[in-house]
């Protein structure tokens, strides 16, 4: 399969320059060459919330779910349990899935469903035209925080960590090879797999020089270690200071699914009937 | 005895909703039909609980003020309910717990304490204990106790049994209901007594109920914890997720995969379902939602009753789209329209309501799976209510325009085509699309989907007539008003007309009822009469004096319908 087939005829709306452009590459370009390895596009489930982000959907010749803001995971959740072959994969953003969304993501990582969720991190509302995010540096002038925010950042990959995730990533609109490693091995990963993407808003939070400075990409380190992962996630918290900002894989473990508990046994509808009577009697 | 009323009360954490049960069940077993209200405040343990258990020749859906035999396990039991006492009424009670001033030598007091310590039972005991002593009371036979504790009681059998026969050993008899033997008494064949949550988890099963979810809130837990303890034995995936917002969320991601789900709340919970309703409108997503409604506004009496959230259900979601909404009055009609509802909602690809109270919900009643309705011929593939499903010819489009406004299914995979779903105004393939035409247009066809439900609602009896049919007065109810407004209409000659489906609303079926008809009596548990105001939309006028409304959290009792409608008719 060629990564073009993956296209729609919808048009793109994204800005020229927008890092959403290599997460939509990346993406078409592992489905293309998973489908080549024997796991079919069609057993893909592409689920977006709202915001510049959840577009992807649009855009792909897939399988998809454009849900509203901050819900990708319940649905995804979902879909997943009705049919365990599929295999689900969520697009959000850091307003949808940190702010609106967040206690979905807190029990998709505790469950460790077997998902995957690549949140598109630009660190600003776009599609409401600029407003400041959680992952929003304190200080950050937008539309609704005009003298700054007073709050700090929250770290999503540390929050995953404590929250029983059991693949954790970064990577950077500007390394598409990374992204699709990245990608590719997420969606393989058994569990629910995170991959925060630095992605840079030109319009409202043009990042490139900032990121092209300070991020790298992690060598040789332990990512079946709890501690490790920890600290080098931690090593750079979305505030302003100038540190090295960690790319790569920083953890993946093996874990109980949620997804995997429940039955697959299925009645017919003389064994519910049958059922549905014995049941009664108990009840006289 | 056409009717027998007996009250179970005692502190919550005594176990009086299974106290109330056993002594159902008894009642069972001797032929009668049963209706057992539970009354209990939002908290675990202390405070007031009682059981009422009526237990009638006739098929009942109400209970009435007064009582014959009062079980009371504590003094706030007599206090709160001795005025319920007749004359020919009797009160058994724990000797230890209760002072009862016995002028009339209509009480006996049991030394519960004793007989548990002499048996080294636990405290829970007394239960079985005092229902002892009861059957003795009222004249129901050994044997009939032994088998309902043998049945319902397996935990610590032998003691359970021991101090039941201590109690019954111990009491006296003061009149006898069991008459099995007695000629006249048609013994109806034993029902089992279940409540209308039960139901609706029964009738949702019938039809094809593959997954469940849901968080928890009273009076709706209880399908919740149907759900879970049967899943294994049905095959359902039931998940009890983070919050309604995702539980509705989730329903739509099984609908979107092919499994039919279903979720259950009360009005708070309902509020954080709107947005995903919202979305299951504009995404075509069939899902069922009990919504049980309790007392509010806000957390309001959360195990108290109310039918005040009719024109919340009504509206709730920001846009225009079609919603079935049904509101049964008993358990058989639980049954069967949660089976149709889920149907429905299968068939027209829209949210459909099952919308009860805490009465229909939590009320236990005699349960005839028989007498409730078909849904097993609408189980076939070909049944004319079965969901219309994509014939796997050309290129599937999840919108395509039809004459209906229904658009074929299929569900994921299907090689070599793309399902796609969307919360925004989407065209025919399911993409985005903000052009002024494909806005009316996808709009319309949602508009045709409810036309065309309201059609098809043509074959079911969405409007029901009790009573006196030739009555020029009919009470107007809904839900679990229809009991008592039977009962009621029987004694002063009225009519009753029952709506049972809210959305779309039977006008012509309703009006069709209303023939002959002058002056309509709406009841309510509501302060401003929600089905009046509804039916005024549609034409039908009921004047401000002729709304009788309770609006306590607590149900109307005959008696109390019976005043308040003497005084209306006066």
């Amino acid at each position: 399969m060629n990564p073009k087939d993956l296209a729609t005829t919808a048009k793109n709306s994204w800005c020229p320059g927008c890092g959403n452009f290599s997460i939509l590459s990346a993406m078409r370009m592992v489905l293309a060459e998973l489908d080549s390895e024997g796991f079919p596009v069609e057993n893909v489930v592409l689920v977006s919330g709202i915001g510049c982000h959840a577009k992807i959907v649009d855009y792909m010749n897939v399988n998809s779910f454009y849900s509203i803001h901050g819900r990708t995971l319940p649905a995804a959740s979902a879909i997943k349990i009705a049919n365990p072959h599929l295999k689900v994969i969520c697009f959000s953003g850091d307003g949808d899935s940190l702010a609106e969304g967040l206690d979905h993501l807190i029990f998709a990582a505790k469950r460790n469903i077997d998902l995957t969720m690549i949140l598109h991190d630009n660190r600003v509302y776009g599609l409401t035209t600029g407003q400041y995010t959680p992952t929003s540096p304190q200080g950050f002038k937008g539309k609704s925080t005009p003298t700054g925010t007073r709050e700090h950042p929250m770290n999503p990959l540390e929050l995953m960590l404590v929250s029983g995730a059991s693949y954790i990533a970064r990577g950077y609109t500007h390394g598409i090879e990374q992204l699709q490693k990245l990608f590719k091995e997420a969606i393989l990963h058994k569990g629910f797999s995170f991959v925060d993407v630095l992605q840079v808003c030109v319009s409202y939070n043009n990042q490139y020089e900032n990121y092209n400075k300070w991020t790298y990409t992690v060598q040789g380190n332990d990512d079946s270690s709890f501690e490790e992962a920890q600290k080098i996630i931690r090593s750079w918290n979305y505030d302003r200071s100038e540190v090295p900002i960690p790319l790569g894989k920083f953890y993946e473990i093996d874990a109980e699914r949620f997804d995997q508990s429940f039955p697959e046994y299925r009645p017919n509808l003389s064994e519910i009937d049958s059922k549905i009577k014995t049941l009664l009697e108990n009840f006289i | 005895m056409d009717n027998f009323s007996t009250l179970i009360g005692g502190i919550a954490g005594d176990g009086i909703n299974e106290a109330g049960l056993t002594v159902a069940r008894l009642f069972s077993r001797l032929g009668y039909h049963i209706y057992m209200y539970y009354d209990y405040p939002s908290l675990i343990r202390g405070g007031h609980n009682f059981s009422l258990v009526r237990a009638s020749r006739q098929k009942i859906a109400a209970h009435m003020d007064q009582i014959d035999v009062l079980i009371a396990l504590n003094q706030e039991t007599v206090e709160t309910h001795k005025s319920r006492l007749k004359d020919s009424s009797f009160v058994i009670y724990d000797a230890d717990k209760v002072k009862l001033d016995d002028t009339m030598h209509r009480g006996f007091g049991l030394t519960i304490t004793q007989i548990l310590k002499e048996a080294t039972a636990p405290a829970v005991m007394k239960n079985s204990c005092i229902i002892g002593g009861y059957c003795k009371v009222v004249g129901i036979d050994w044997p009939i106790l032994e088998d309902v504790l043998k049945k319902h009681i397996p935990k610590m059998q032998e003691l359970n049994m021991q101090v039941a026969r201590q109690g019954y050993d111990q009491a006296v008899q003061f009149c006898r209901i069991d008459r099995s033997a007695d000629s006249h008494f048609k013994k109806q064949t034993e029902e089992p007594i279940i409540t209308g949550n039960q139901a609706i988890s029964l009738g949702l099963i019938k039809a094809g109920l593959g997954a469940y979810v849901a968080y928890p809130m009273t009076p709706s837990s209880s399908v919740l914890d149907f759900m879970a303890r049967y899943a294994q034995d049905f095959g359902l995936k039931v998940i009890h997720p983070e919050s309604e917002i995702a539980v509705m969320l989730m329903a739509q991601g099984f609908a979107y995969a092919g499994v039919k789900a279903a979720v259950g709340t009360s009005g708070g919970g309902f509020c954080l379902m709107t947005e995903g309703l919202s979305l299951a409108g504009m995404a075509e997503m069939p899902v069922v939602v009990v919504m049980a409604q309790r007392t509010g506004p806000s957390t309001g009496l959360p195990t108290y009753t109310a039918q005040s959230d009719l024109h919340f259900v009504l509206n709730a979601g920001q846009g225009e789209f079609p919603r079935f909404i049904v509101a049964p009055g008993d358990a058989e009609e639980a049954y069967y329209w949660a089976g149709v509802a889920l149907n429905l909602a299968w068939k027209f690809q829209v949210p459909a309501f099952i919308l009860t109270d805490k009465i229909v919900s939590e009320s236990q009643y005699s349960f005839d799976i028989d007498n409730a309705g078909d849904l097993t011929s609408e189980r076939k593939e070909q049944a004319s209510q079965a969901p219309l499903l994509w014939d796997g010819q050309g290129e599937y489009k999840r919108y395509r325009y039809t004459d209906t406004g229904v658009s074929p299914l299929a569900f994921p995979p299907q090689k070599g085509q793309v399902i796609k779903t969307d919360s925004y105004t989407h065209d025919e393939s399911g993409i985005t699309s903000e052009d002024p035409q494909i806005t009316r247009e996808t709009c319309d066809k949602r508009q045709r989907k409810g036309q065309f439900l309201a059609a098809d609602l043509e074959r079911y009896e969405t409007v029901k007539v009790f009573g006196n049919e030739k009555s020029k007065i009919a009470l107007l109810c809904w839900g679990s008003n229809k009991g008592v407004c039977m009962e009621a209409a029987l004694k002063l000659g009225l009519r009753v007309i029952h709506v049972l489906v809210l959305s779309p609303f039977p006008e012509r079926k309703l009006k069709s009822a209303l023939q002959g008809v002058e002056r309509v009596i709406a009841v309510e548990c509501n302060s401003t009469g929600q089905l009046a105001r509804l039916a005024g939309f549609h034409g039908i006028k009921i004047q401000a004096q002729d709304r009788i409304l309770r609006y306590d959290g607590r149900p109307f009792s005959v008696e109390d319908l019976l005043a308040q409608l003497g005084r209306a008719l006066a």
